[in-house]
This record gives structure tokens, sequence and C-alpha cells, in this order.
């Protein structure tokens, strides 16, 4: 079998805020069309390195390449290369639907004359073509989760980071949106996501558990089952997680 | 006792509650389940007398949410979604604060606190804006409490907050139940629903379902079986366009599918069969009320 592709390189990814390690010595990989899971507690880490990762932040030490550029010269290059959609904010409430699409198609540098052809494709795809005029104020959560989704795609990154994406979306559109991410990956782009839901680290090809800023777990969700001798992802967890000093008092 | 008559709530052309009733019982533990957007948070603000319906009536232990508001106050601890604690005072303080505006002491109430308290206690000077996730949650907790409520009323707890300490928050109110404390408590989580006495299920303002979770469960889901194979992208996609299948989902490892007539687990192995997938397995599963939710939400369009 060939060697498999690798967008993600982390080698001793050290991040200090201060005396605070939030990453301590993190070492892993992420291949190519890969659904990678990255979950972890409530300050774990996990936010601190998706946003190096991003090239939104430096690490404080740490040999780290993303889509093939490193994260201390060339972050720019990153940011070009990447996709991202969050929770919290993803799209213009007060622009429309096309209005979105055709803002980030613009800041992901897809050329004037094409944007509007990419635009069509992309309702086409999530039927969501009567909506294009509508604000996104006034659009469903969970259509809204699956239009970002699709923007934060709509250049063909190389990876696209997902921040918790299915937060307080309904169990019909959650799996919908995971329909997109499969899709996405057969497509060849790999997908970095996080989640609360243990059901989604299922639907990972591997899941990296963080705890206390280190990573505690790292293998498929099968695999993990079988280390910790659990029944579910969940059980998976709860036992890493159950170890953490972060909380304890 | 909470009883909620045909509430209606509107923000301008969007319907946020439509004509929503039921009643939730003294000392009940009680789940609204949804997704954002259902209605939970402005139904629970009518509840909590911080807004008012368009129509209709609830009353709170006797009490109108109208025209007696101050009194309802005065007996209910109420947890926003957002963390609403003051972020510059300490852990302490944000405690002494609530306990004097309701005119109490923490030492007064301390027994009721004390179990959740304790364990944020050792950071009692610290800002409550530098509090993790899971602390803060038992300090806006501990606030709720500090007046001893009758009612608590729970506006999305455990959003976004990891499975460790949503098992432990949900022990905590397991615990408050117990000294009879009535509790309403909103979530997207579907499996949270089971750890309830009762749940209302609601989507786009109105109320899909309410029973016992198992009252829900037995009602809505005839059969489910667990399906998986090699690929389970491909499985799903053929189960799909299988011709009994009523509905198909992924569940984490597993499908689950609900075929249309009772007999056609059968057909489905031997028409997968023919489809060459590998390591075929069907067996037997047990519905949820997420399976219910999703059954209810294609009904109800």
């Amino acid at each position: 079998m060939a060697e498999k592709e690798i967008v993600i390189s982390v080698k001793n990814l050290v991040k200090k805020f201060g005396a605070f390690e939030a990453n301590k010595n993190l070492s892993f990989h992420v291949n190519k069309g890969e659904i990678f899971g990255f979950l972890g507690a409530n300050g774990a880490g996990k936010t601190t390195a998706m946003k190096i990762l991003c090239g939104l932040s430096a690490p404080t030490s740490g040999e780290i390449s993303v889509a093939g550029y490193d994260v201390y010269a060339q972050r720019e290059k990153i940011k070009r290369n990447i996709g991202y959609m969050s929770q919290k904010f993803s799209l213009y409430e007060d622009l429309t639907v096309m209005e979105n699409i055709r803002f980030y198609a613009g800041i992901y540098g897809i050329k004037k004359n094409l944007i509007k052809t990419k635009a069509l494709e992309l309702l086409e795809k999530l039927h969501f073509l009567e909506m294009a005029n509508t604000l996104i104020g006034s659009v469903p959560l969970g259509w809204k989760q699956k239009l970002a989704f699709s923007i934060a795609i709509i250049h063909k990154p190389e990876i696209v980071f997902l921040d918790e994406p299915t937060g307080g979306v309904d169990p019909v559109t959650r799996r919908q949106f995971w329909d997109l991410i499969y899709d996405a990956s057969n497509r060849g782009i790999t997908v970095f996501v996080t989640t609360h839901y243990m059901d989604e680290a299922e639907y990972c090809d591997r899941v990296c558990i963080m705890v206390d800023g280190r990573i505690d777990a790292l293998d498929s969700p099968d695999n993990l089952k079988m280390q910790f001798n659990a029944a579910n992802m969940d059980e998976v967890f709860i036992k890493l997680a159950r170890n953490s000093d972060y909380e304890k008092v | 006792m909470v009883e909620i008559n045909n509430i209606s709530k509107n923000y301008g052309k969007v319907k946020a509650l439509d004509n929503v009733s039921f009643t939730v019982n003294t000392g009940e533990l009680f789940g609204l389940i949804g997704p954002d957007g259902a209605g939970k948070t402005s139904l629970l603000r009518i509840i909590t007398t911080l807004i008012l319906a368009n129509s209709g009536s609830v009353k709170v232990f006797g009490l109108d949410v109208v025209k007696d508001y101050k009194k309802i106050r005065n007996i209910t601890g109420y947890m926003p979604g957002k963390f609403s604690l003051y972020q510059d005072l300490s852990v302490e303080e944000n405690l002494s604060f609530f306990a004097s505006v309701f005119g109490t002491t923490i030492q007064e109430n301390y027994h009721l606190i004390k179990d959740i308290y304790v364990q944020i206690e050792p950071f009692k000077t610290r800002p409550a804006g530098k509090l993790s996730g899971g602390m803060k949650q038992k300090l806006a907790l501990s606030c709720a409490l500090i007046h001893k409520p009758e009612i608590l009323v729970l506006d999305e707890p455990t959003t976004g907050v990891d499975a460790v300490s949503r098992k432990e928050f949900w022990a905590m109110l397991k615990n408050l139940k117990k000294i009879g404390i009535t509790i309403i408590v909103s979530t997207p989580y579907m499996d949270e629903a089971a750890l309830c006495d009762r749940v209302a299920l609601i989507q786009q303002g109105k109320i899909l379902d309410l029973d016992s979770p198992e009252g829900i469960i037995n009602r809505n889901i005839q059969e489910i079986f667990e399906v998986s194979a090699k690929d389970m992208y491909r499985l799903k996609n053929d189960i799909s366009s299988y011709e009994n299948t009523q509905s198909v989902f992924l569940f984490g490892r597993v499908l689950h599918y609900s075929p249309k007539n009772e007999s056609s687990a059968k057909d489905l192995e031997e028409y997968l069969k023919n489809k060459g997938h590998l390591n075929l397995k069907i067996e037997k599963g047990s519905p949820g009320i997420e399976d219910c939710f999703m059954k209810l939400m294609n009904t109800n369009g």
C-alpha cells in the first residue's frame, strides 16, 4: 500500500500563556481525506491547538506544518488552503444567503467571474435555491450550519476545520450535516472536527482525545473502544476525562 | 405545580410558541427537549415572568405569571442559558450578591448548595470570568439555589459542556429533586431525556409529544434494527433506496433502520447481500428518544 499523504504534521507542539501550559508537547499527524475527531473536556486545550493549526496563533515551540506550510513563517499561505467554520460565528445575519456566499467566496480568493457559478452550484446541491435572497437571520440554525459548511469548502481547501459544528442542531439536520462531511471527505478534503456529541466521535476515521493539555488517546474509534474496554466512545471519553486533574478539587 | 395553558409567543412574524399547554407536577424533574430555535428559552422566560406571552396563561404554584410576578420571582431559581454571573466578581462575591438580592445569606441556606459549592469553594476568590466551563456551571447553579427556591428553572445548563461535566450536573439535579425541589430543565441533548421523570419534545414552537421517556418510546417506535457493514457510507445509501425502508439514520457505529412493515428484516438482509456488503450485521435494537424525535419531526413536517 502506498504511504498515506500527511496534511497536518505536529511534532512537540507546546503553547504557553505565561506560566500556564495549554498544550504540553503534542505530536500527531492527520492523513489526507481523513475525518479526524478532536475531542476533550472544556479547558483541555483543543481550541488553543486548533487556532495554531489554522494559522491564527503562533506556537511557543514545536515543528508544525499544515497543508505543507509552516505555522511560523507561512501562516497566510495556511489560511488560503484551509476552510474554517465554528458554531458560534459562521455567517452574517444581516446579509442574505447569496450575499454571504459571495462575500466568503471573495475572501477565499475565488475569481470574480467564477463566484456566481460556484454559488449557484452550492445552493443547488443543498436544495437552497429558493432561499438565495433570504436574510441569514431568518434561516433556521440547521440550514445555516449546512450552508456555513458548504461555504467553508467552496474554494476546495486541503483541510476544513469544524469547531463544534452541530451544537444545538436538531437530530435530523445533525445527520444531514455528517452526510456533507462524508461527501467532502470522499472528495479528498481532510476534515478536522470537534464535537461534544459522542455518537459523532464514532463517525470519525480517527479520534484524538485531549486531557489537561496532553493527548491521552489517539486511534480509530474501534481500537479505542478495545483499548479502554468500552462499549462506545462515550465510555472511552468518560474513562479518560475522569483522570483529569483540571476540574478536581 | 406549573400549569401552562395555550401559550403563544410571536417575535414579529416568527411564531416562537404556538399554543403550548402542559402541566409540570410538584417535585418532578421535567425536561424540555428540542434543538436551538424550538422555543425552549421563550417558554422558560415566560414561566419565570421575564417576558410576556401574546396569549394564554401560566400558573406557578397557583400564582399567575402576570399578576403575581413578584411572588413567583421569590420562589423561583433561574439559571439562564448564557453565563449570567458577574465576570469580575469573585466566586464568593457572586454568591453573596445573589443571596442579598433575595434577602438571605449564604449561611442560612448553605446546606442546600453545600454538595455543589464545596467543589468550587477552593477557588472562592477567583473572578467568575476565569472559571472553567464546569465550574461556572456549578457556581451558576449555587446562585440559583441560594434563596431556597421551590422551583428551579434551568435553560440549557449542559450546552457546550463536555460529557463528563454533563453527567456530574445531572447527578446534582437528581439530588436536588430528592429534597423536593421542582425542576424544569431544557436541553438540546436527546440522551438527557432518559434522566427526566417526564419530558416534552418541542420543535418549532409546538410540543411534539409529552410523557415519561419510556412512554414516548413505546408509543412512537415499534421496531428498530441496528445495521452495520464494512462500508457504512454505501450501506446507508443502499438502505435509503430500499423499498421497505421507513427511515434510516446513523447512530454512532450502526444505522438505525425502521422497516415499513414488520417482517422485512430478512428481506433487507437478502437485498444488502446482493449489493455485495461485507461484514453485514443486522440486530434488533432498542430505540431511544432521538429515534422518536426524528420520527415525530418527519410526521409533523
